[in-house]
């Protein structure tokens, strides 16, 4: 199944050292996620208990993007809150309460548990359960934790799907789980494929709403669509299913060793995989030639923020021509990024965690071509002649499979595009 | 608890931060996890800063808070001092360091530190963004401000600006330009572009200039007790305020200098025959207290609009707006609930907003033009162009602002006399937007709408009153930006007359009835 493909690296990434350095993150907590899982999940509500600090990151990560009807809020904790625990779970039954009235068309309600809450020992899994047994069967109540102690950025989706894995049915069909929520058409894209390579049955988590058939069992394999998701890995192995190891599907390499991976177990012939992949990848390899041409021979350094740096770099390095100076990611989880780490040549160095003052001084001495950092560090580094791509936008927009490739290519080509056109003299 | 969806107002921490980022040489160590990092991109994103904020996070963790949170916090504000050298550091909570109670001011102090280290007590679960910059800029001048000798000439400090300040940027200079002109200099401009050692020179001018009280009223009175600095109290925003205001300072310095008013366009704006389409357009007006009062007063004496409504988010205001309201007739709104503002909107259904970033998101669901007066501010508060709030340039700012999202005069006409134009059909919106019609009014749709299950149909005045069919066709020839109007003056009339049925007839007598 690796007809045309770049063969991997004599040495790869998965052993080099890795630099851990401890110091100041910049980087999102995990509520931040609610911001595209609550548009995923269409009849879910996102209830964070939480400070104002939280609604305000939630409206400043989110901006204007989605300043519409937002299927999420905070129940800001207040001074009386904090007096006493018991008058807390009271008043949070109350928001529930007031919610839920308001809102009849929501079926499963999060509580996402934040720093605070987390401090003062809210224990809202007591308070789900509670809650789940006042509305059930209407309403079933999760809970999970996005607070900046515990979760990073992405690790919130994490926490989110993990936490739905234990109430999943029991199911003994052997069916394709793939989990990660991405963008509906770049969803039905994948579940294109799949079908055409005669897998089935495709279940997806998150569902889009909580009547989806999805279940749980020994004869379920899934795969991973994110490379964040390492509790909800967990969970479901713990549930008796079966992980498909693979790169994740970045660019037409990643998209076609992902798709590989799950047509092997399934047992897919190689004519049939060929046939059904061959049209894709053509235009996926056609469409990075053409969006890939300002990264071809730049340097690029990653600050850690989604943990999709890893597969990105991987991308970016044998597909776009570029090479990567430094990696970093908030957390490296072997069975999840091993296999884009073997695929990724030795060279740059790994790191996992920041101190943030520590890497821009590397940064700055490296001056590479291109730096995927945070909203709060972009236009600070590009103020020094630096290029930045932020990395948030990585997360918003539809990057998946073969029709999207090109389009990843090009959000790291259009920084040093821009500064062409602008006649921005490249120190 | 308090269920929020959208909030005017940031945590006070994030206020201290935006008195430490419009200064330079001072450095904030907060003590907080780092999800509170996000606050970075307010002022690097928004503002378009070209530096990271002055802000060293200690980001703690769970694992974190079992051990030594507190070695943790003096090892970064140690880390902040030998990296970025300030010549003042302010240390604080945010609010879950607050919970862990680590005292971040106490801890700092037994390091021995050769600078000034400035304590900040922000309770966050009490207070809000304002208090927290208002608290801050306090704390500094208390600590660095020294009694001095009064300079020579006639001298003021500017209070107030901060960074991510709705227009601060634009209005120190136009006032800095004004008091010149006046024959006053001012010494120093504080939070905003002023050192520690600038604000230890503070004490040697005459008088303070109080641009924003949100943000500086607090310093402001310390001076006044402490340096026998009085300070000004009119907010030189609109032609009539900064007469006052220039009024004001003459009292205090008695400078006789000429002003040249001639750059002043918005009086003769207003007044040519052009702008007599905007006469009685009622508008509602909701923002930081400061300036919903500045607005007020323009909109109803130098705009010739009617203010149907007003009110303000920050509590710290509400007795100064609810006195303004009375004498526009008015019971002022005061909440930072942004679905009560939605609701009052709704409800008054006027012709135009003055408002925030979060009132133009209600208008625009709602499909009513809205100016951005106030903050909370998004990147497009911050324009490339000069244009101040404050002075002579900031009223004309202010009037040009305030007609563009509005359909100007003559083609107000143009709608009336060929509304069933297919081009030029009212729901095209006003001619110089391109691609920006506004959502018919009406029922939100689901998704798009804000809280729909809430605010669904547009509140009639009166639930028993019932349009009938020719009627409703009539109310629906009429242009966008009056129907809401006509509607409501409709039905508002056909109450009053006891009338439960609203025919062709009744929409006309209405007419004529608030015929104008
Ligand atoms: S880091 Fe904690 S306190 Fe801050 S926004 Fe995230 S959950 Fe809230
Ligand atoms: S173009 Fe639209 S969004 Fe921009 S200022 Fe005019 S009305 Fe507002």
């Amino acid at each position: 199944m690796t007809s045309q493909m770049t063969p991997p690296p004599t040495l790869g990434c998965r052993q080099s050292p890795v630099l851990k350095q401890r110091g100041q993150r910049e980087v999102f907590c995990g509520l931040t996620g609610i911001i595209w899982l609550h548009r995923k999940i269409q009849d879910a509500f996102f209830l964070v208990v939480g400070s104002r600090t939280c609604a305000h990151l939630l409206q400043s990560a989110a901006g204007v993007m989605i300043f519409a009807e937002p299927r999420f809020g905070t129940a800001i904790l207040e001074e009386s809150d904090l007096a006493g625990l018991n008058d807390a779970h009271a008043e949070l039954d109350r928001t529930v309460s007031e919610l839920l009235a308001r809102r009849p068309d929501i079926r499963q309600l999060f509580l996402v548990g934040s720093c605070p809450s987390e401090v003062i020992k809210l224990d809202l899994n007591r308070a789900a359960e509670r809650l789940t047994q006042e509305f059930a069967p209407k309403v079933r109540v999760l809970e999970y934790s996005g607070s900046g102690i515990e979760t990073t950025f992405t690790q919130g989706e994490d926490a989110c799907l993990a936490s739905m894995v234990p109430v999943l049915p029991d199911t003994q069909v052997r069916e394709l789980m793939v989990v990660g929520a991405l963008p509906d058409v770049v969803e039905d894209q994948m579940l294109g494929l799949l079908a055409d390579l005669g897998i089935g049955p495709v279940r997806v988590l998150p569902a889009r709403n909580i009547d989806g058939e999805l279940g749980v069992g020994s004869n379920t394999v899934f795969a991973l669509t994110q490379p964040f998701l390492g509790d909800t890995h967990a969970a479901l192995e713990r549930r008796g299913a079966r992980h498909l190891p693979a790169p994740f599907p970045f660019g037409e390499e990643g998209t076609t060793a992902w798709l590989a991976a799950i047509a092997k177990a399934f047992g897919v012939s190689q004519d049939l995989f060929d046939k059904v992949t061959e049209a894709p990848r053509r235009r996926a390899r056609q469409a990075i030639a053409q969006a890939a041409a300002p990264l071809n021979a730049k340097s690029i350094f990653f600050f850690p923020d989604s943990q999709l740096e890893i597969p990105l770099a991987r991308f970016l390095t044998r597909e776009c021509g570029m090479t990567p100076i430094e990696v970093g990611s908030p957390y490296i989880h072997d069975a999840l990024h091993g296999p884009d780490l073997d695929l990724l040549p030795a060279g740059p160095q790994i790191s996992e965690g920041q101190d943030v003052d520590l890497q821009l001084d590397r940064c700055r001495a490296a001056r590479p071509d291109l730096t995927v950092c945070g909203l709060g560090l972009a236009n600070p580094l590009e103020a020094e002649g630096l290029s930045t791509k932020w990395a948030i936008e990585l997360v918003f927009t539809p990057v998946h499979f073969y029709e999207q490739a090109g389009d990843l290519a090009s959000l790291f080509a259009r920084p040093l595009r821009r500064k062409d056109i602008l006649g921005v003299a490249a120190e | 608890m308090k269920l929020t969806v959208w909030t005017y107002e940031g945590p006070p921490h994030v206020g201290a931060m935006r008195v430490a980022t419009g200064m330079t040489g001072l450095h904030y160590v907060l003590h907080a996890p780092q999800g509170d990092t996000y606050a970075d991109l307010l002022f690097t994103m928004i503002e378009r800063r070209d530096h990271r904020p002055p802000v060293t996070y200690t980001t703690f963790q769970a694992r974190d808070l079992g051990s030594d949170t507190a070695g943790l916090f003096k090892s970064s504000c140690q880390d902040a001092y030998d990296r970025f050298k300030p010549e003042a550091i302010i240390v604080g909570a945010s609010c879950t360091a607050e919970l862990i109670q680590d005292d971040p001011g106490g801890l700092a102090e037994t390091m021995g530190l050769d600078i000034p280290v400035i304590p900040l007590e922000l309770p966050s679960y009490q207070r809000k963004e304002n208090f927290g910059a208002d608290e801050t800029f306090f704390q500094i001048v208390r600590h660095l401000a020294k009694p001095m000798e009064k300079t020579k000439r006639v001298t003021c400090n500017l209070l107030g600006p901060t960074a991510l300040g709705f227009r601060h940027r634009d209005d120190i200079q136009e006032i800095t330009n004004l008091l010149y002109e006046l024959g006053v200099e001012v010494n120093v401009t504080a939070p905003m572009t002023a050192t520690p050692s600038d604000i230890a020179k503070m004490g040697q001018a005459h008088f303070n200039v109080l641009l924003y009280p949100e943000t500086g009223e607090q310093a402001a009175r310390y001076c006044e007790r402490t340096f026998d600095q009085p300070y000004t109290k009119v907010v030189p925003i609109g032609t009539g305020a900064t007469h006052d205001f220039i009024a004001e300072i003459r009292e205090l310095t008695g400078s006789t200098a000429k002003l040249d008013t001639d750059r002043l366009r918005q009086t003769w704006w207003s007044r040519s025959v052009d702008s007599t389409y905007l006469t009685g357009k009622r508008v509602f007006i909701f923002g930081d207290g400061t300036h919903v009062k500045a607005a007020a007063r323009i909109a109803r004496d130098e705009m010739g609009f009617d203010v149907a409504g007003m009110g303000c988010y920050n509590r710290e205001m509400a007795r100064d707006i609810r006195a303004a309201a009375k004498d526009y007739g008015l019971e002022a709104l005061i909440t930072d609930d942004y679905l009560e503002v939605e609701r009052a909107i709704e409800a008054l259904q006027p012709e135009m907003i003055l408002g925030t970033q979060m009132e133009r998101h209600i208008g625009k669901r709602l499909g009513i033009p809205c100016a951005v007066i106030s903050a909370p501010v998004h990147v497009q508060d911050f324009p490339a162009r000069y244009s101040p709030q404050m002075g002579f340039e900031g009223a004309n700012v202010i009037f040009d602002t305030w007609i563009h999202p509005l359909v100007m005069g003559l083609e107000e006409h143009l709608l009336h006399m060929f509304r069933e134009d297919f081009e030029f059909h009212d729901a095209a919106g006003p001619s110089h937007h391109g691609g920006h019609a506004p959502k018919p009014m009406g029922p939100a749709a689901g998704e798009g709408g804000s809280m729909p299950a809430e605010t669904a149909p547009p509140a009639p005045v009166n639930d028993n009153v019932i349009w009938l069919a020719d009627a409703e066709k009539e109310l629906k020839k009429i242009p966008f930006f009056v129907r809401g109007k006509a509607r409501r003056n409709t039905e508002t009339f056909a109450a009053e007359k006891g009338l439960n049925e609203i025919s062709l007839d009744t929409l006309y007598e209405a007419k004529a009835h608030y015929a104008r």
